[in-house]
């Protein structure tokens, strides 16, 4: 539920207005906080795959000198970010630490670092964060937020594929807040393959909420829920967010059915597809 | 902006438009706008790519496609001032449309538009047009021939979603090729080829593949 559509779509942010060099070496200092905090975002985002960055990410995870005015650490924010884009499993534990944070973006930005590295062990850990059930899944007392980022450990929970985890997770399609719910239904969707969990995401499409609806159609297409596709190219948002969500559909199909020639379905979804272009 | 102007069946449905409060009510007076077929409706839906409604938007679309040839020339006209959004939409119709005059614009803009989201539908729109429509045999050849190259060119786009709007307009020309330019279809086909082997998107792949499918064998 984290689909951010302007990241998606911005033109491509030209790589030559920081070097590598000098993206390591704003990362290294620390009189400069902005130039830090910037360094780590490009850093993942142009997936600089190297020990020497990974180290680095992993020292500004643990920072303690950048401090928002609210007592967040958005340094920490953005070095969780990175290392999840720089598929080096070495700093799970580094990660599973962080989730101690008490600033909610950083355990945010943590859960998702861990869903995209894909390793098991972090399984019991997120699992941890759903003791007390739905019960207990309420908003943190004047704040914004629920106490913790219920959304993004269930969806992280089912891209790590927690079997185990079903149980607990099926009770958050009860959840107050609909984000809360549809990131259960994905993960149930992921985890079990019954198609009534790709439903509620379909029906997420139908939603009043722009940002809901978004989300859904980014789920629909991570997850590989092929009845879907029809419901994607009618819902109402942009034809590139579709498309996105289509193309993943799609991929996750022919990633299922590898080797063949193309299916009824793939060529369906390309249909649809071409009609959005 | 046409209140005064508009005619007896137009009117009704503008004044519902101005009095529409939320999104959805504006984007049912553009369908209900778009499904008039009007005419002089042709600038209130080219206003309308404008409000930021991606459901009214496609509605206009549709509309603007309907009435076709009168929606041209202002829709050329437009495209110019627009914001990038809205040009999205607007060249859209003008695909849609398919009108030999817009090869140009079309042919600009796959090429060259930074929005990728207009690169996107110009590539589309440039292997879609009415080439029924160009006037004499030789403009068709003539434009057809542009049409590929610019095509092929596009496939090299950074951007997947420009390469498979490309794939597809080169599945449409492929069909619809003159018999004079046949000789060019291999050089067609082996651009697909190469996106099927090497493309870095398994959908593109999959798309040329399709494509391939669903072009005429080759002769040779």
């Amino acid at each position: 539920m984290s689909a951010n559509p302007s990241e998606m779509s911005s033109p491509q942010i030209p790589a030559e207005s920081l070097s590598l060099d000098d993206a390591i070496a704003n990362l290294k200092q620390t009189e400069d906080p902005d130039l830090r905090y910037y360094a780590a975002w490009w850093l993942g985002r142009f997936r600089v795959n190297q020990p020497e960055v990974v180290d680095l990410l992993v020292i500004a995870l643990a920072d303690e000198s950048s401090r928002s005015p609210d007592g967040g650490y958005p340094l920490r924010r953005n070095a969780a970010r990175a290392l999840g884009k720089l598929s080096e499993t070495r700093v799970v534990p580094n990660l599973l630490a962080s989730l101690e944070c008490d600033d909610y973006y950083v355990r945010g930005a943590v859960v998702e670092a861990l869903g995209e590295l894909g390793d098991k062990i972090a399984i019991p850990k997120l699992l941890s964060f759903l003791d007390g059930g739905v019960e207990a899944a309420t908003m943190m007392p004047g704040k914004p937020h629920l106490r913790e980022p219920y959304d993004l450990i269930l969806e992280a929970l089912g891209s790590l594929g927690a079997a185990e985890a079903a149980g607990q997770i099926r009770p958050f399609l009860e959840h107050s807040v609909e984000k809360v719910q549809y990131a259960a239904a994905r993960a149930m969707y992921q985890l079990t393959g019954e198609p009534r969990y790709g439903e509620v995401l379909v029906s997420a499409l139908a939603g009043p909420d722009l940002q809901l609806r978004r989300a859904a159609l980014m789920d629909i297409g991570v997850v590989g829920y092929m009845p879907g596709a029809e419901a994607i190219a009618e819902t109402l948002a942009e034809n590139s967010l579709k498309l996105i969500a289509l193309k993943g559909l799609l991929e996750t199909h022919l990633q299922q059915s590898s080797g063949r020639a193309l299916t009824d379905e793939a060529i369906h979804a390309m249909d649809l597809m071409d009609d959005l272009l | 902006m046409t209140a005064s102007s508009a005619s007896p069946q137009l009117q009704p449905l503008l004044d519902k438009l101005h009095s529409a409060g939320t999104a959805e009510t504006v984007r049912f007076a553009v369908e209900d706008i778009a499904a008039a077929q009007l005419v002089d409706a042709v600038p209130i839906l080219i206003e309308v790519l404008g409000y930021n409604n991606p459901g009214a938007a496609v509605a206009a679309v549709d509309g603007l496609i309907a009435i076709g040839e009168p929606s041209v020339m202002p829709l050329m006209e437009l495209l110019d001032g627009f914001n990038y959004g809205a040009r999205a939409w607007a060249l859209r119709a003008l695909a849609g449309i398919g009108d030999p005059r817009g090869i140009d614009l079309l042919v600009k803009a796959a090429l060259e538009d930074f929005a990728l989201s207009v690169r996107r539908a110009a590539a589309r729109g440039v292997g879609k047009l009415h080439w029924q429509e160009f006037v004499s045999e030789g403009d068709r050849v003539a434009a057809q021939s542009k049409a590929l190259d610019t095509l092929i060119q596009v496939c090299d786009d950074p951007e997947w979603v420009v390469r498979y709007a490309a794939v597809t307009g080169l599945e449409s020309l492929g069909q619809r090729l003159e018999d004079s330019l046949i000789g060019e279809l291999p050089k067609l086909t082996q651009r697909l080829e190469a996106i099927v082997a090497d493309d870095a998107a398994m959908a593109l792949q999959a798309r040329a593949q399709l494509a391939l499918q669903r072009l005429p064998a080759l002769a040779s």
